[in-house]
């Protein structure tokens, strides 16, 4: 793919670099440009596929600031605060989090005094498992090998003893991180949250509880016991950024570092982004993707894609890339899928969408769809596709197997196959979209799907 | 080829190898590839594919993994019905039996992720494992985290791992409506026709030639490509036909270049086919005895389908023949039907022919069990007692699924049903008790 056509340029930058390193003997080191690509390729994944923070933060520098003095309060002076991080997915929650920490860590202070307990609304499921989880990461004295003794309401009981005991200034702080905030408020009686914030309220061992969600709506979720215990600090990550900014945060995410090995080649791969982000075509591309959506990680997932394509024949990325990256991302699945039907499955197809029109939407079930098909074939007088029923009702069941077509109600071992009702899950332009698109469609199945109501 | 040639961090052989196993999907494994990046590099944390049966997702996933012995799980989900299971196979294929013995007995997701990260803390990763998960839309059905948490495995494990999902659904219906991270969506195109063709033509019978095999193949496509272009199945289909296409062959009647010839002898053939077998009426046991038998043409064993015929006792009978009846047939026609003095009916009012579509297009609608009876005593001859029989009977019909049970089971009083069975079955059994059924169907008035 493309690989030949690039391949003069990558002879001529070899021989190039090879030169420069002789006339400067090897004064800063030159890699060969396939360990080049390596270290980029290297650099470039870790940090789309979020492996690596940045060093520093764009765009939300107040409420990182919010976010430090918050933590560091609770951290050096026993503080107890309760806070909660809300933006939509892709925001960078948990990067903020995340820096926030690492730079609090810096401080010796806080390196000796402060414990973390992470906890995920996706995995700690329930409350038990949550504070098995805890005990776990205080690494509490009834742990032995990794097995926790006693029942819950034991456990939890010496968990909250453990706490009550502490006081602001001899105690250990506590910082509890609680991922996927909300699902954590669908738990039985929310005991969990009730029973961190209320240490949080009361004068106990300092704890700061930091929950991290995408919900708005998160306080509603909350009981009113607990939401009366919640110190309402919230940080909203809302992305504002606008164009130009966005067309730098591609640039930054992909340009290179200083401490890369080889200076020439991140010079050249710099000035080769920034080109490519000041070409026309592909400002156009991006600003479609800033329209569709503004959050990163569709972003990382289309410069993945782009950084995928490079390689040692073709050590850059070209417009060309990225406009195919994006074509990709944007590509209709559903479409994608209606081009792979049988010609049999796309007339029952054609059929349902003629009684959705004639009967503004109402269920079909087999009969009809076949009733339908029947009646184009009986106008066309043309046997070519004169199907028995049970070829018919394989064809429909496919259909109800990629979830084209769905059943209206759930009960569907009472009705026969035939009677059971269904409802089409594609619109009109999609349909229409994929008959164009289709290979070597025959024309009367076409003029039959363009004519208003079969 | 060319493009599976280069990938550095691969053993050129073995790209080479992979590139032969996989004809027409040299474009998507490529692709594949590149995506994965190196061996040690970090990976996308989860991929979707998604594309129509036999498009190849399973296989080309296997031979990138076997060839080029990558560390990896590959897990169906239809297998693990629990998510027990599905922890335990994949913690046995990176770690080995040990660590999968460290789950408790009913492990939830923490756990799981705990003893990964143990794990991986003991042994780190110096490639990237990959987690393939097979028919992965069965993954909606179970806990509803547990999509989400596989989308980020690479966050939460904090391990070099990339979750590989294949499906045959569009990603759009699997989404979670608060949202998730969203994997990489590569889809893999459908084979087409000369794809197909050229695939269902490696495979070349060892005693003919390549050009003869391949002809053959045409002429299958030709009768069943508008119907069917699952590859499996049109590989079980060429493979059980193929003796009958060379059977002129053998009798010396014709040669290996005549085409039209060999076409005519074989297309009746498979025509009939697409009835029997691909239908799975026959089984491909039956089909293969069949040919051999010279006399008997195909088709004329009877097939599953054709078993309908149900020895039914003789009230049964009218009770099922009155059920078809009441749910076929308008409540305000049974007065017409039934009633021997019935007044006076308009024809006109009768016969109101504005309702546009028959109740054999419907389905059958439901019907409580007084107007069951009622219509059977009028259909039945002789006097019947309603005695405790013919309710136990009307029962075990709803047993039998010849009748269904709309209401709730425990409703005693006034139940209602709906009559399961086809116009032919009823048609039978009505012949059977010199009952013409037709005369009394509204819609065949």
């Amino acid at each position: 793919m493309l690989k030949l056509t690039c391949f003069p340029t990558f002879s001529h930058f070899a021989v190039d670099s090879h030169i420069i390193m002789s006339k400067r003997k090897a004064r800063d080191a030159h890699l060969p440009v396939g360990e080049c690509i390596k270290q980029v390729q290297q650099i470039l994944r870790e940090r789309f596929c979020e492996r690596r923070l940045p060093d520093r933060l764009e765009g939300v520098e107040a409420q990182y600031k919010h976010l430090l003095e918050l933590l560091r309060r609770t951290a050096i002076h026993g503080e107890s605060n309760s806070v909660l991080i809300v933006g939509p997915r892709g925001a960078g929650k948990t990067t903020l989090l995340q820096c926030v920490l690492r730079d609090l860590q810096k401080e010796e202070k806080v390196q000796k005094n402060l414990l973390q307990v992470h906890l995920n609304g996706l995995l700690q499921t329930d409350d038990r498992i949550a504070l098995k989880e805890i005990t776990r990461q205080l690494h509490l004295e009834n742990v032995v090998g990794d097995k926790v003794f006693g029942s819950f309401a034991e456990n939890l009981a010496f968990l909250l003893e453990a706490l009550k005991k502490g006081n602001r200034s001899s105690s250990c702080p506590v910082l509890f991180v609680l991922d996927e905030f909300d699902l954590f408020a669908h738990h039985k009686n929310q005991t969990l949250l009730y029973n961190l914030f209320d240490v949080s309220q009361s004068a106990q061992a300092p704890i700061a509880v930091v929950g991290v969600t995408c919900r708005l709506d998160v306080l509603e979720l909350l009981e009113k016991r607990v939401k009366s215990r919640f110190s309402h600090r919230q940080i909203h990550l809302l992305s504002s950024l606008n164009f130009t900014q966005y067309l730098e945060r591609v640039w930054t995410q992909l340009s290179l570092p200083d401490s890369f090995p080889d200076k020439k080649f991140a010079q050249e791969w710099n000035a080769g982004v920034k080109t490519l982000c000041e070409d026309k075509s592909v400002e156009e591309v991006l600003q479609r993707h800033f329209n569709s959506s503004k959050d990163f990680r569709s972003l990382h997932m289309l410069l993945m894609l782009c950084l995928s394509r490079v390689s040692v024949a073709k050590p850059t990325i070209k417009p060309a890339d990225l406009l195919e990256a994006s074509r990709m991302c944007f590509a209709d699945t559903t479409a994608n899928m209606l081009h792979g039907l049988s010609i049999l499955e796309l007339c029952l197809v054609i059929a349902m969408k003629h009684l959705n029109d004639v009967y503004e939407g109402e269920p079909f079930n087999l009969q009809m769809v076949h009733n339908e098909f029947k009646k184009f074939l009986h106008r066309k007088s043309n046997s070519m596709y004169n199907f028995e029923q049970p070829v018919v009702m394989k064809a429909f069941e496919h259909l109800q197997q990629l979830e084209l077509i769905r059943p209206v109600d759930g009960s569907s071992a009472k009705v026969q196959r035939e009677y059971q009702l269904m409802r089409l899950t594609l619109d009109h332009s999609q349909i229409m979209e994929a008959l164009q698109k289709y290979p070597q469609c025959p024309t009367d199945i076409k003029q039959w799907a363009m004519s208003a109501f079969g | 080829m060319t493009a599976l040639l280069q990938h550095p961090g691969y053993d050129e052989e073995r790209l080479k190898g992979v590139a032969e196993k996989l004809p027409c999907r040299e474009v998507q494994a490529g692709m594949l590839l590149s995506l994965m990046g190196q061996p040690h590099q970090y990976s996308y944390p989860s991929i979707f594919i998604y594309g129509h049966r036999a498009s190849g997702k399973s296989h080309v996933m296997h031979v990138l993994m076997k060839e080029l012995e990558l560390s990896h799980a590959t897990v169906s989900c239809v297998e693990c019905v629990s998510i027990a299971l599905l922890f335990e196979q994949v913690l046995l294929s990176f770690f080995g039996c040990d660590a999968a013995s460290l789950l408790p007995r009913s492990p939830s997701l923490s756990d799981f992720v705990r003893v990964y990260r143990q794990q991986c803390s003991q042994s780190p990763a110096k490639q990237t494992r990959y987690i393939v998960m097979e028919k992965a839309e069965l993954l909606r059905d179970t806990d509803a985290s547990l999509l989400s948490a596989l989308l980020r495995l690479q966050e939460l494990v904090e391990d070099n791992v990339t979750v590989i999902l294949l499906s045959e659904i569009a990603w759009d219906k699997f989404r979670p409506n608060t949202g998730c991270f969203e994997p990489l969506l590569l889809h893999f195109p459908d084979y087409s026709k000369s794809e197909l063709q050229q695939i269902l033509s490696q495979n070349v019978h060892p005693s003919y030639s390549a050009g003869f095999y391949s002809a053959y193949i045409n002429i299958l496509l030709g009768v069943f490509y508008s119907v069917c272009r699952d590859l499996r199945e049109l590989r079980h289909l060429a493979a059980l036909n193929f003796s009958k296409f060379c059977e002129p062959l053998a009798e010396g009647k014709v040669k290996e270049t005549d085409t039209h010839k060999l076409w005519k002898h074989i297309e009746p053939h498979l025509k009939k086919a697409m009835q029997t077998v691909y239908l799975r009426e026959v089984s491909s046991l039956q089909w293969e005895q069949m040919q051999q038998m010279e006399e008997e043409e195909a088709g004329a064993l009877r097939g599953l389908s054709a078993h309908t015929h149900v020895e039914l006792p003789y009230y049964s009978k009218f009770l099922l023949i009155a059920a078809y009846l009441a749910s076929y047939n308008p409540a305000r026609t049974d007065k017409r039907f039934f009633l021997k003095h019935h007044g006076k009916i308009r024809k006109t009012n009768f016969l109101k022919k504005n309702e546009k579509t028959s109740n054999h297009l419907l389905g059958p609608k439901p019907f409580p069990l007084d107007r069951l009876l009622a219509i059977f005593y009028s259909v039945v001859d002789s006097r019947v007692a309603p005695t405790a029989s013919i309710f136990s009977q009307i029962s075990s019909l709803v047993t039998l699924q010849l009748l269904a049970q709309v209401s709730h089971d425990d409703q005693l009083d006034a139940p209602k049903y709906k009559c399961a069975v086809s116009l032919d079955f009823i048609c039978a059994i009505a012949r059977t008790v010199n009952f013409d059924i037709v005369k009394y169907l509204y819609d065949f008035l």
